[in-house]
């Protein structure tokens, strides 16, 4: 390989990374969504959508940075989700009703309706959000005078990726060292026993749902520096939600996280090696690979792993 | 200390159980024993409050505890092992104690009360770390009798502990019952094993097809005519 072919590389690498980090978080919402209450989430993007419009209008009103925004719209998320849970989800899964997916089918009403209430608002139009740093870079060069190869680092993307990661760290230490999180981890491994302990699984599952659309919310926010906004832009994200959490397998939050991360590697790769318009392409090719070959997701092989088998 | 006045439960249109009462007295050890069916797990879950009873009541206390929340239970002082251990798998053993403590006085003592099952199970201070769903059999019932203990309870109940142990480690689950008893602990137990059982236990009422049969203290069953025909096979 030439050095700039290896430049290619690595500068798409980079990319995909800090694609990954986004892509990790929102799988995140959905899988944890999934693993305590069984269902998917398919007004995930939506959700996101909604958070996004809320940053961009503090944005253009108040002149609140998107980033700030994050502190505003999760919170905001939070409480939409846990409405959500609590008068729309609930009710149906107390219903004994024809088809067991009728929750499943109802979160893609709730998505529809989302989406259909931001277009009569906002209307359709390709929104970008026009903030100082939007184009702003590091290069290597500038750091490193006599480096063989050129690499830059997009000034957005990178502080997104960074927040991504900080509030993954948050969401870990949560989840693992508070009593809530354990009692929320508890209720997806088994309500039941879950219920013995003393857990109150429908308050856990209200939670639950509102730290889910908390978690995609902040990645909305994060997105918006970077990305364009329109109202249907929420069902190319659910996708790629689903997509991760099946890559990760349904309910795991370390899979989601390597899931995010490897589906966006191999977007970026498709991108540069393929082309632009192939990267959905290549997601869904990766997303049929992985049911045929590992329809256990990546945790069955860390789970292996731990095992020691 | 618990008292189960006529309930009747059913699972859809089976009823399970008819009309059942019975009693277990501060610091009692009491058994429940039956045939597979018999529904005994049924009563258990049902004291538990993940089944209500159809007719009838139950008094934990003399508080009426048939129509509370099952989460609440625990916080009262009722707790269950439940069969099959149901331990949190994907957690580790330290993270499904803290399970079991999860309220009030417990919640407080939680340190404390960790050490102790400690002491009454050295292995699983070894194996703190582990994910509780890599423990052998043996590790996982001590697992979950530790989580039952971390709660504080009163009233300590177990369903089927023996169920799928090697002897040696039935012997030792029973040793444990008494050491817990001991401690001050009131126990119901729900068994197949019947001969350990009742010799474990003070008193025990024997469930055939969802009716009481028969009830004695342990050593008048174990010499029964009845029992030892139908349960102990002699």
């Amino acid at each position: 390989m030439t050095s700039a072919q290896i430049e290619v590389l690595l500068q798409t690498l980079i990319s995909g990374i800090l694609l990954g980090g986004l892509y990790a978080l929102i799988g995140l919402g959905m899988t944890l969504i999934m693993g305590v209450m069984k269902i998917i989430n398919l007004a995930h993007g939506e959700l996101m959508m909604v958070a996004m419009y809320i940053a961009y209008w503090m944005f253009v009103l108040f002149h609140v940075d998107p980033y700030l925004s994050v502190f505003i719209a999760a919170p905001v998320m939070f409480f939409l989700g846990v409405m959500i849970q609590k008068f729309l989800i609930n009710p149906v899964l107390r219903v004994e009703s024809i088809l067991p997916e009728n929750q499943v089918i109802l979160t893609v009403g709730i998505g529809m309706v989302l989406s259909n209430l931001a277009t009569m608002f906002f209307t359709s139009d390709y929104r970008s959000t026009p903030v100082g740093y939007a184009t702003d870079a590091l290069y290597l060069s500038d750091y490193w005078k006599s480096s063989p190869i050129e690499l830059s680092l997009s000034v957005p993307w990178s502080v997104s990726f960074v927040f991504a990661v900080i509030i993954t760290i948050a969401l870990w230490f949560f989840l693992s060292k508070t009593d809530t999180g354990k009692s929320i981890r508890a209720t997806a491994q088994d309500p039941e026993a879950a219920l013995l302990m003393g857990v109150n699984i429908k308050l856990m599952r209200v939670i639950t749902f509102g730290l889910g659309s908390g978690l995609v919310g902040a990645a909305g926010c994060l997105l918006l520096p970077i990305y364009y906004l329109f109202p249907a832009l929420g069902g190319q994200f659910t996708l790629i939600a689903f997509v991760i959490t099946i890559l990760g397998r349904l309910g795991s939050a370390m899979g989601a996280i390597i899931g995010g991360l490897v589906l966006g590697v191999f977007e970026s790769l498709t991108a540069t090696y393929i082309g632009m318009g192939w990267a959905p392409v290549g997601r869904f090719v990766m997303f049929i690979a992985c049911l045929v070959f590992l329809p256990g997701g990546v945790a069955s092989l860390l789970r292996k792993k731990r095992f020691g088998a | 200390m618990l008292e189960i006045r006529g309930i009747d439960v059913s699972y859809g249109d089976t009823q399970v159980i008819r009309d059942l009462s019975l009693e277990v007295r501060k610091g009692e050890v009491v058994a429940l024993i039956g045939a597979n069916g018999a529904g005994k797990s049924t009563t258990l879950k049902t004291i538990s409050g993940l089944l209500r009873a159809r007719k009838g009541e139950i008094l934990f206390e003399g508080t009426p505890v048939h129509k509370a929340e099952a989460y609440k239970l625990i916080g009262m002082g009722l707790s269950l092992c439940p069969e099959a251990r149901r331990l949190f798998v994907e957690m580790t053993v330290d993270e499904n104690l803290d399970m079991g403590s999860l309220k009030g006085e417990a919640k407080r003592q939680r340190q404390r009360t960790k050490e102790a099952v400690f002491g009454l199970f050295p292995r699983l201070k070894e194996r703190r770390r582990q994910i509780a769903g890599t423990l052998s059999g043996g590790e996982q019932q001590m697992a979950a009798i530790g989580r039952g203990l971390m709660s504080l309870p009163k009233l300590l109940m177990f369903d089927e502990p023996s169920l799928g142990l090697a002897p040696i480690l039935v012997r030792e689950i029973f040793d444990i019952i008494k050491k817990i008893r001991e401690d001050g602990t009131t126990v119901l137990i729900v068994e197949q094993n019947v001969k350990q059982s009742l010799a474990a236990a003070d008193r025990a009422y024997v469930l055939e097809t969802g009716r009481l049969v028969m009830q004695g203290t342990g050593e008048a069953l174990l010499s029964n005519e009845h029992v030892r025909t139908a349960y102990l096979g002699v």
